[in-house]
């Protein structure tokens, strides 16, 4: 079994972590760059077919070279085998469009072709949900997402997953699909472990993947355009048809709003906050 | 047959019995899968604990994990103490003879430390045959075949079988419960630990310790109003093991509040030297204790399952030494070989009964059970036989003969022989200790008195990881009858607590008022007290669920 997830690097929207200018803008340069949390919930569903089903996972991204650190991450976190980096200046700026043709050929290029590939759940900063679906379509394979728990039959080729019909977690269909296939992790996939083997593999594994992140530059291979032999013109910015006409600023979160303390021993000061409270509590 | 998953042998519970049993099958290629509830191997677990190498032991610790004192341990223990305590008047004897009485070596050790280390060497052992340690995973039962036990089952895994089933999963084991092999409900037959681990900057300078050395002090008499038990104050690297060990039956019939009596021994002066300017108290802990004298298994098997430890009550009190860890040790390497030899034999069946030859052969039986001990608690455990010798004792005739005996006092409290001999009743705990300090004893005093933490900062101090909406005790009958020992016994709980796991609550029906008890598991430190004082339907928490012990 080759599984293979794609990821994206993303600004970690972290308190604390995060910064913003003041009219709003993300600060790119103070902000670190984190593995998209949701592909995580993608990386731990691929691991658990590894579990179970033995074989490898790799993790791929189209990214600018900091992104390595994003794939360290997921080697260190959540266990990737090798990493794989798409990565040139002419494939900056892409859209989902663009960057969906980039990944399909990353992906086509594999040696080991994948039996399934996974996406997480839209990312943390564009929020589209595009990426995962067209990069299938460009496969031509099957895609099944919102996917919550996944069985895979080696001999019949098959996989068999429990999904969330319309991301709604009160309906939940079963569906079955020939590999290759596509799958979105949705964010409430849980994988289990209920055989003791399964766990003492996931414990190994563990062990395993944690001492390869230490060197993980060894496990890294980069792919520029000309290795995945693509025009400059199909990808990156020229590529994207998308054009983006103007951003709002992002509204001060409601907890930045100016606050008065009051101490509950101060009688003066509860007095003050009764008052002002009154016109609310009248519906005024 | 279902097609349950199988190993040749499942060790449930990673404390010393466990992992002394994991790593003997494992030297004999036995295929075992080892299974722990705490998220690591010791996160559950409480001892004093100054852990024992017999002389006269079959197996001992560091026979079966090399390195274990220099990697595992704390301290050895060189001097030895008990302080008989009147008030303020503290009589010492040193009674290192009998501490190193069939005493190879004896360490002092946190569980935490020690549990996790020996759990990466049984993963490693263990990982070789085909099985391995896995934490986080609490067994809830047994798996039976045509009413034959043949597994177990468990919150977090499918059913297991096994040729060999290993209950080392300590005190209150539901296990032993469901096999019915042992039960808890004798408040009598249990004592309760409570400990804090104090830190404590520079523990030589302080002991007066060198490098390889390390203290042990008991205490007894009158500083824990009338309950009877003692205290204890151990050294480590550089913190203190301090804490009390009562007789539950005691503890429940006085009302006390464990948490106060642990302080009464934080604050006596003659911790003060010790402890110094800043209290901080690193971790509060509670679990009970089993009497062997009274509980440990004679038969401990049923079918395929093994009681090793605790779980089969090898707890032994042997006058003011507590000997645990190392008979769970002895314990579970004598079950393994058993299972060994029995499978060599061909027939895995006779494990169980073989392993009861060997802790009768190896001497295991008659120092958890001592025949002594039997002939003289009857003579010497009824209120009469008491409160004779309390009066005789307290009498000006009882004083005399202490005076006069005066130092050769130590030499009797040094002996092995008399300390298997004592009866559980007051007075070798309260009575004797008592009138000793205050005919012999000299007066000490201290500069402050440290502040303890209350319960409280006690609960806030620990790390729970709360299983919320499914509480692992429910409480079955409500009525302060049944249950309402439990608001004192409940080492986290208090009358006028409202903070802590038991409460009392006044319900008020037709008019009518009466006392009744609620239970909210939250701060519970998994002791196993109201399993026995209490009406309740007691279980430990799922896997990785609940408290979390560092130090242990
Ligand atoms: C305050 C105090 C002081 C003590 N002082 C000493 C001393 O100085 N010297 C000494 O030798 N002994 C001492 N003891 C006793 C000693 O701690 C025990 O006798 C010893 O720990 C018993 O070892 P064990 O392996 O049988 O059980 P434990 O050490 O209790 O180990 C049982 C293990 O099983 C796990 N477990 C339990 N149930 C399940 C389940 N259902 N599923 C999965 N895992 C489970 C637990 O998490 C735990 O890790 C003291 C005890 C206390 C409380
Ligand atoms: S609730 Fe029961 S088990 Fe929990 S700490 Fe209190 S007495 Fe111990």
């Amino acid at each position: 079994m080759h599984t293979v997830v794609l990821t994206k690097g993303v600004p970690d929207f972290r308190e604390g972590q995060v910064s913003f200018d003041e009219d709003g803008h993300l600060e790119r340069g103070k902000t670190p760059t984190v593995m998209n949390p949701n592909d995580k919930h993608a990386l731990r569903a691929a691991f658990q077919t590894k579990v179970r089903n033995g074989g490898h996972v790799s993790l791929m991204s189209m990214g600018p070279p900091g992104y390595k650190e994003v794939l360290q991450e997921g080697m260190r976190d959540v266990y990737a085998d090798d990493l794989y980096l798409l990565s040139d200046r002419e494939m900056g700026a892409a859209d989902t469009w663009a960057t969906a043709m980039t990944v399909a050929t990353g992906l086509q290029k594999l040696d080991d072709r994948p039996d399934l590939v996974f996406a997480g759940f839209k990312t943390a900063d564009g929020e589209t949900g595009h990426t995962g679906p067209q990069t299938c379509w460009c496969l031509d394979w099957p895609v099944i997402t919102h996917v919550i728990s996944l069985d895979v039959d080696e001999e019949e080729r098959t996989v068999r997953a429990k999904r969330l019909v319309e991301g709604d977690i009160s309906e939940i269909e079963t569906v079955e699909a020939p590999m290759p296939a596509f799958i979105v992790a949705d964010p409430e996939y849980e994988p289990s472990y209920r055989k003791a083997n399964h766990r003492l593999k996931h414990k190994d594994l563990r062990e395993e993947t944690k001492e390869r992140a230490a060197e993980y530059e060894d496990h890294v291979t980069v792919w520029d355009h000309e290795d995945l032999n693509l025009d400059p013109d199909y990808i990156g910015l020229d590529g994207s048809p998308t054009i983006v006409s103007g951003v709002d600023p992002i509204p001060k979160a409601p907890s930045e709003r100016d606050a008065t303390m009051v101490d509950a021993d101060d009688s003066e000061g509860m007095e003050q906050v009764v008052d002002e409270l009154a016109p609310y509590a009248t519906g005024d | 047959m279902t097609d349950h998953e199988h190993y040749e042998a499942v060790v449930v519970g990673a404390g010393p019995g466990g992992a002394a049993a994991a790593a003997t099958l494992a030297k004999h290629d036995v295929e075992t899968l080892v299974l722990e509830r705490g998220v690591d191997a010791g996160s559950k677990n409480v001892s004093g604990g100054l852990i024992y190498a017999e002389e006269s032991a079959p197996y001992t610790i560091d026979d079966l994990f090399p390195g274990f004192r220099e990697q595992a341990a704390e301290r050895p223990v060189t001097d030895y103490y008990i302080h008989n305590v009147a008030g303020e008047k503290v009589k010492t004897f040193d009674i290192t003879d009998l501490h190193e009485h069939d005493t190879e070596w004896s360490d002092a050790v946190l569980r935490r430390k020690m549990d996790s280390w020996l759990a990466d060497r049984v993963h490693e052992k263990t990982r070789e045959t085909g099985g391995g340690l896995l934490t986080e995973v609490h067994v809830n039962g047994l798996l039976r075949e045509n009413g034959e036990i043949v597994g177990v089952t468990c919150d977090e895994l499918d059913p297991i079988r096994a040729d060999l089933i290993v209950a080392a999963d300590g005190v209150n084991s539901e296990l032993a419960r469901d096999a019915g092999l042992m039960s808890w409900e004798e408040p009598d037959e249990w004592f309760q630990g409570v400990k804090a681990v104090v830190d404590v900057p520079d523990v030589d300078e302080r002991f007066d310790l060198g490098p390889d050395e390390g203290a042990a002090h008991l205490f007894s008499g009158d500083l824990f109003e009338g309950v009877r038990g003692g205290g204890f104050v151990y050294t480590n690297e550089d913190t203190l093991s301090v804490g009390t060990v009562f007789h539950l039956d005691s503890l429940v019939a006085e009302e006390a509040e464990p948490h106060e009596l642990l302080d009464s021994l934080l604050t006596h002066p003659l911790l003060d030297d010790w402890i110094g300017e800043d209290y901080e108290e690193l971790e509060y802990s509670a679990k009970l204790v089993p009497d062997s004298k009274k509980v440990a298994h004679e038969s401990p098997h049923k079918d395929r399952l093994v009681l090793v430890g605790d779980a089969g009550g090898q707890m032994q009190a042997q006058g003011p030494i507590i000997k645990g860890m190392n008979h769970a040790v002895t314990a579970g390497a004598l079950a393994a070989e058993a299972y060994v030899e029995a499978r060599s034999r061909g027939d895995t069946d006779l494990a169980g009964e073989r392993y009861a030859t060997k802790l009768d052969r190896e001497g295991v039986m008659d120092k958890l059970r001592p025949t002594r001990y039997e002939l003289a608690s009857a003579v010497g455990e009824n209120d009469l036989a008491t409160s004779i010798a309390d009066g005789v004792l307290r009498s000006a005739v009882g004083r005399f003969g202490v005076r006069v005996l005066g130092d050769r006092l130590e030499n009797l409290y040094s002996s092995p022989f008399l300390s298997m001999l004592a009866p559980d009743t007051r007075t070798p705990y309260v009575t004797m200790p008592t009138v000793i300090a205050e005919e012999l004893g000299t007066r000490v005093t201290a500069e402050r008195t440290i502040e303890t933490p209350d319960l409280a900062d006690r609960i806030g101090d620990l790390t729970y990881n709360t299983d919320v909406g499914n509480p692992h005790i429910e409480l079955l009958d409500n009525s302060a009858e049944a249950s309402g020992a439990a608001v004192s016994a409940c080492p986290v709980s208090a009358k006028d607590f409202g903070g802590g796991c038991y409460r009392e609550e006044t319900v008020k029906t037709n008019g009518d008022e009466k006392t009744a008890v609620s239970l909210d598991t939250q701060p519970c430190v998994e002791c196993g007290t109201c399993a026995i004082v209490a009406d309740t339907d007691w279980e430990h928490p799922q896997g990785g669920k609940g408290v979390e012990f560092r130090e242990g």
